[in-house]
């Protein structure tokens, strides 16, 4: 690639007088960061909007209208709403569990496709990526037409929604661990068999230390995909309700207010755990 | 280029050691680890959609009920092509203006982020996810009311004229694809922004060296480079974005309904699962197919 510019500059040396070079650079320097920023902006106005909806007294039934009176009556009231909490209580089981296999199966994978050698590693990397090339309600439907053709269809439910959670995070924690495997210097786990670590040892003091971040941070998404998931969910999850579920449909009745203190909780506490997740991050890299 | 599709998902923030992968690699009982992940993609995505496939060739007289019986029925596409390619057309419209207005944006953001912000790097990537911390459900129906009739932005646009006095946003195909947009951002900002990270500073200084100004240095150094993020970045936007039925039900009408809506009513409400199926059938390989043109056209096999 450098081979390009340089051959350009030879080629066709531009025009242009060096005095305005920093004028184009100090407008290219700062446009694109207020755009940047901009878009950044743009990208929190609807959560702005759900954490002011959940101080709202709405004056009808549902509370999706404008913002009407100021109350802390929905933050006390959380549970209230029938089936909610129940829902994010489902959510979070369903998240943990589906969170937990994905992560254990796809770093083995992600580990033999990176550290292994073996036949069919093309066709493996290809079934892992169809996954993410498939659209959700492809997968969805997929899915449902086999459980009800195996006669799961009065069995939809926890285990069901956790099955489809786990194989649509694993291709995404197999890309993320491997990304992070790939750019590890192998040189360190030769020098550890060279000091007679056995392979177990490597593994557990070399290996897996330098793989960690990769994995949490595949874990973390795994949860937030697996949380935030409708698509799948609507299709294998029977008479469950997971909290995805709830809201959906909480839009066809009324819409409590309270919904939007879970968001707003969502959003803080996600928070915390990225902040959390970085500050072990760096600790470990001092 | 061992990264693939989601690889940025998770973007490294320090720059890590280039290795020869192949000569760490040890032949033998590699496949073991593999076996129980592969075990599972295989029983629940690979044989659910060749069976799939198989209820799409359902002879479509039978019925929920009573069960189907197969009778290699491949009019099930002649019909559903028929009677819902407006669907498909419109689906792969709205999210290939979708895919190219979050290129447009994410663009300017993933490079501030690599170039420009210095040591707000990291601060700014954790804002470009902490947006979709919150549910995306409650996030488009907060754009619901945003674009509301007699929302701020639809009062705005009818003060300064872009919008007649009895416009509106909500309900138009402008709000689908406006939450299309908002809900796959990040998709597009996150790979830009691990291939972007990459481009070495130096290389587009010497570009200015060479006497280009500053657009010709991104035309012919920064974008190319970055290249492998526009690839990934657009096919993780638009492949969900085809299939998407969220955001035309909540911000549209049955008029912006995509083929995603038909699917869902097809196997949820009606219960007719050969015309489900075969419209399930027909999104993905088209989806494929596009993915697969568009990989080779680009130039980055070696992504997937």
């Amino acid at each position: 690639m450098v081979t390009v510019a340089t051959r350009e500059g030879v080629r066709r040396p531009t025009p242009v007088t060096p005095r305005r070079r920093p004028v184009g650079r100090w407008i290219s320097d700062h446009l694109v960061l207020f755009v940047g920023v901009l878009v950044l902006v743009y990208t929190f106005v609807p959560i702005g909007y759900i954490m002011a909806l959940s101080f709202n007294q709405p004056s009808g039934r549902s509370a999706t209208a404008a913002f009407d009176a100021f109350t802390w009556n929905n933050w006390t009231s959380i549970c209230e709403p029938e089936g909610l909490c129940e829902s994010l209580k489902l959510s979070i089981g369903v998240s943990i569990t589906a969170t937990i296999l994905a992560t254990v199966l796809g770093t083995l994978m992600a580990f033999a496709l990176v550290r292994h050698s073996f036949r069919g590693r093309a066709a493996s990397n290809l079934v892992i990526f169809l996954p993410m090339a498939t659209p959700e309600v492809v997968m969805g439907s997929s899915l449902l037409a086999m459980f009800v053709s195996a006669g799961f269809d009065s069995a939809l439910g926890f285990v069901t929604i956790v099955i489809a959670h786990v194989m649509f995070c694993l291709s995404f924690v197999v890309v993320t661990v491997k990304a992070r495997l790939s750019g590890l210097d192998s040189r360190l786990e030769q020098a550890a068999m060279d000091l007679y670590a056995n392979e177990w040892q490597t593994f557990r003091l070399v290996t897996l230390p330098l793989a960690l971040p990769g994995i949490v941070a595949a874990a973390m998404l795994s949860f937030s995909l697996s949380f935030d998931d409708f698509i799948v969910t609507n299709f294998t999850a029977g008479q469950s309700v997971t909290f995805p579920l709830y809201v959906y449909g909480s839009k066809l009745k009324d819409f409590p207010a309270q919904l939007f203190v879970v968001g707003t909780v969502m959003f803080f506490v996600s928070f915390l755990f990225v902040i959390a997740a970085e500050v072990w991050r760096r600790s470990r890299a001092r | 280029m061992t990264h693939g599709l989601g690889a940025p998902a998770a973007p490294e923030m320090s720059p890590a050691p280039v290795v020869d992968g192949e000569t760490a690699r040890r032949r033998g009982w590699g496949w073991l680890l593999l076996l129980p992940g592969m075990l599972w993609l295989f029983v629940f995505f690979l044989y659910p959609t060749i069976q799939l496939f198989f209820t799409s060739l359902y002879d479509p007289s039978g019925s929920f009920e009573q069960g189907y019986s197969m009778t290699w029925h491949f009019a099930n596409y002649v019909d559903a092509v028929r009677d819902t390619w407006n669907l498909f057309a419109r689906s792969f419209t709205y999210a290939g203006i979708a895919t190219v207005v979050c290129l447009a944006m994410g663009y300017p953001l993933a490079y501030a982020i690599a170039f420009k912000a210095g040591r707000w790097k990291n601060v700014m990537l954790i804002l470009v996810i902490a947006p979709f911390f919150t549910s995306f459900l409650l996030r488009t129906l907060a754009w619901r009311t945003i674009l509301s009739d007699n929302g701020p932005v639809t009062s705005f646009l009818q003060t300064i004229a872009v919008l007649p006095d009895d416009g509106r946003l909500l309900a138009t195909p402008v709000a689908v694809i406006a939450g299309l947009i908002y809900n796959f951002l990040p998709f597009m900002t996150l790979p830009l922004y691990a291939s972007l990270d990459k481009v070495d500073p130096r290389l587009i200084e010497a570009a200015g060296d060479l006497y280009s100004g500053p657009f010709t240095g991104f035309r012919k150094v920064t974008l190319p480079l970055s290249m492998p993020g526009v690839v990934s970045g657009t096919l993780l936007c638009f492949i969900p974005a085809c299939g998407d039925y969220i955001n035309a039900e909540l911000l549209g009408t049955p008029k912006q309904y995509m083929v995603g809506n038909r699917i869902q009513s097809a196997f949820l409400t009606e219960h007719n699962y050969p015309l489900a199926s075969s419209l399930s059938i027909i999104l993905m390989l088209v989806v494929v197919a596009m993915v697969i043109v568009y990989v080779r056209r680009s130039g980055a096999e070696d992504l997937v």
